[in-house]
């Protein structure tokens, strides 16, 4: 790549967009990802009798329902994601391309 | 509060550990006993073997550039590379282990498969589009992007090296002892099956080969898993709260199964742990090399996205898998062994240990029949998690130390491909050899080890040098060598290792994992060295960052895997 045309981009207020909006909800949900992740280890750390705690007096435990939100979870963020990298980043990198070439 | 103390980690510690690795290291750990030859069994397996050369051979008559061999020519698709991404992900160890862990501990398994998961959204949001925008072949290309060729791609390659050895050696262990027990076949046949096989796939098929066989092997282990989990719930009329209340009615430990046991109560080993799983999953080699198989990063987000909803969709059926267990073996006695006295134990004396449950309860589910396709597809899961391996660990030869630093850019395609060749025939013959060396030895550590090598030093090196623009050589050189030094040596200070395998009285680095020190290590190395270098080259490598972040977040200049 020239550099010339890689300055365009980098100076493209686009680009500027692009990044800023795609890292800032990547590194979001990152961060709800493990928040999610080390909040469940916690409480299986030190709050073993919350987690086994049953649901509507039957025999499944606080804990294992917990465990498949934090599954389905892991999974929704994926495609919260996907959904979003793939309509309105990808909108905006072909905006991008447009102006570049 | 039960067992909640940190003065009771050591203890849980030491549960930790034997289980944690247990499944890990390929599902069967210890002495077994040879069965009898299982033909419906050998059969089916055959069957497979049969199928998958016959792939292998058409793929070789269309491997011709180094794109086919390494990438497969960039022609797979988002939801094939998600198939074949969560093949490499389903081993034997995490179906056989984690349903094995299910039914001795009940709630504890759970703990694992979560680990496992998280890793996959983080791969996502922070690698998997850089990597695809920067890089062609292996993820030493990217990480060398902008740093130096030579430097980089030897620790790149070393890393590898170092995982896909580890990864190996408790692969090829764990199957000699799985097909002893399932088919009845010698260890030695066993482990030279399984090397033979895979030097077959990589070496004449390639990238596509060795997609195709995890994509079938994938499919078939997600079909007989979802039998099994439907014949399960369909014996409780597809009520949860059943299946749980029968399984905690006839577990020895009763209601504790549906609670945290003693498994994560050290929250340092824990957390040290979990970030072992989280991370390394974004520096395992073979998994990371599956993302240039795909056309561009919206195939590879898409191939992320499929790979956690199996992933997790498997993790489920593995949970009711172990469950389904407890519920339909132990009532059963002819699924035990007799301990002395007659006294059956109802956890560890299953036939062939708890890592056999899932076995038996296909047995019980779908009689001697089933029982044969899913020893069948064990056996397989096996062969294509190892072909994945060797790919690999060959790519690094190949494309990292021979291309760049032997031939330093000075050779071609053709010569490079012949090269990855020989390689993955040496990484085979070596497989063999060590598997037939540790067949006694205690390999449970390894895959743990794997985990946190790719943590702490693949993992820091592609994250800190593709989003930080003041990463320089000489901060990626040290830290990552660090993060993989350190990481090894506290794995051996550790008391799986310098305790149960060198038979020294305590462990002098006292937790099971050491990622969570060890990948500090490499962050702060990477960070103060790079910090410190004032060298021509550093500034010659920060002015060059505008470059790749361009290329790293809108793929303009990205070369399409088949084009070069």
């Amino acid at each position: 790549m020239a550099t010339s045309e890689q300055d365009r981009i980098l100076g493209n207020p686009k680009f500027q967009e692009l990044v800023r909006t795609r890292s800032s909800f990547a590194w979001t949900l990152a961060a709800v990802m493990l928040a999610i992740y080390l909040g469940f280890i916690f409480l299986v750390a030190f709050a073993h009798d919350l987690m086994a705690a049953k649901v509507g007096g039957g025999a499944t435990s606080v804990g294992i329902v917990l465990g498949l939100i934090v599954i389905v979870s892991a999974f929704l963020l994926t495609g919260i994601y996907v959904q979003r990298a793939n309509g309105r980043f990808d909108a905006l990198t072909r905006d991008l391309q447009k102006d570049i070439a | 509060m039960r067992r909640l103390t940190l003065a009771t980690g050591a203890g849980l510690v030491a549960f930790l550990g034997t289980h944690a690795v247990a499944w890990a290291a390929g599902a069967v750990d210890g002495a077994v006993d040879k069965q009898g030859l299982n033909i419906a069994a050998i059969a089916m397996f055959f069957l497979f073997v049969i199928g998958t050369l016959f792939i292998t051979y058409r793929a070789a008559a269309s491997t011709k550039s180094a794109a086919d061999f390494y990438a497969a020519g960039g022609g797979i698709t988002g939801f094939q590379n998600g198939l074949a991404i969560a093949g490499d992900y389903m081993s034997a160890a995490s179906f056989l282990g984690i349903s094995g862990l299910v039914f001795a501990s009940g709630f504890d398994g759970l703990i694992y498969s979560i680990g496992f998961l998280v890793g996959w959204p983080i791969v996502l949001f922070l690698i998997a589009e850089r990597l695809r925008n920067l890089g062609k072949f292996t993820f030493a290309d990217v990480a060398s992007f902008r740093l130096d060729q030579t430097q980089i791609r030897i620790l790149s390659a070393t890393g590898t090296l170092v995982v896909v050895a580890f990864y190996l050696i408790a692969q090829m262990v764990g199957a000699g002892k799985l097909i002893q027990l399932l088919f009845g076949l010698d260890y030695l046949y066993a482990v030279v099956i399984v090397g033979a096989l895979m030097i077959v796939y990589v070496a004449f098929g390639g990238m596509k080969a060795t997609t195709w066989v995890q994509i079938i092997k994938a499919c078939l282990l997600l079909g007989g898993a979802t039998f099994m989990a439907f014949m399960v719930m369909l014996h409780f009329g597809f009520s949860p709260e059943a299946m749980f209340a029968e399984a905690v009615k006839v577990h020895p430990k009763g209601d504790a199964i549906m609670a945290p046991g003693g498994m994560v109560a050290d929250p340092v080993s824990a957390i040290s742990l979990g970030l072992a799983l989280m991370f390394g999953t974004a520096g395992l080699p073979h998994i990371l090399m599956r993302f240039f198989t795909v056309s561009d990063a919206k195939a590879a987000r898409k191939s992320v996205f499929y790979a956690t909803g199996l992933i997790a969709y498997f993790y489920i059926l593995t949970f009711i898998i172990g469950f389904g267990a407890i519920t339909f073996l132990m009532v059963d006695p002819g699924y035990y062994a007799a301990g002395p006295g007659g006294v059956i134990n109802k956890i560890t004396g299953l036939l062939g240990g708890t890592n056999m449950a899932a076995v038996h309860l296909a047995n019980a589910v779908g009689g001697s029949l089933f029982l044969g396709f899913i020893s069948a597809v064990a056996f397989a899961t096996i062969l294509a998690v190892v072909a994945g391996l060797t790919l690999s660990g060959a790519s690094a030869v190949s494309h990292d130390l021979y291309a760049e630093v032997i031939a330093r850019g000075r050779t071609n395609e053709k010569k490079e491909v012949n090269i990855s060749k020989i390689s993955a025939v040496v990484i085979g013959i070596v497989a063999i050899i060590l598997g037939y060396v540790f067949e006694n030895q205690n390999v449970a550590f390894m895959v743990g080890l794997a985990f946190a090598v790719a943590a702490s030093c693949n993992f820091p090196v592609l994250l800190m040098s593709t989003m930080w623009k003041g990463c320089t050589t000489r901060g990626a050189m040290v830290g990552g060598f660090l993060g993989l030094f350190s990481a090894v040596a506290m794995v051996v200070l550790s008391k799986a290792v310098w305790v149960q395998t060198l038979g020294n009285k305590t462990a002098l680095f006292p937790y099971d994992n050491p990622a969570l020190f060890s990948m500090t290590i490499a962050f702060v190395g990477i960070w103060a060295v790079s910090k410190l270098d004032s060298s021509a080259r550093a500034r010659s490598e920060l002015a060059s960052y505008d470059a790749q972040y361009v290329r790293s977040e809108t793929g303009i200049g990205a070369a399409s895997a088949h084009i070069h």
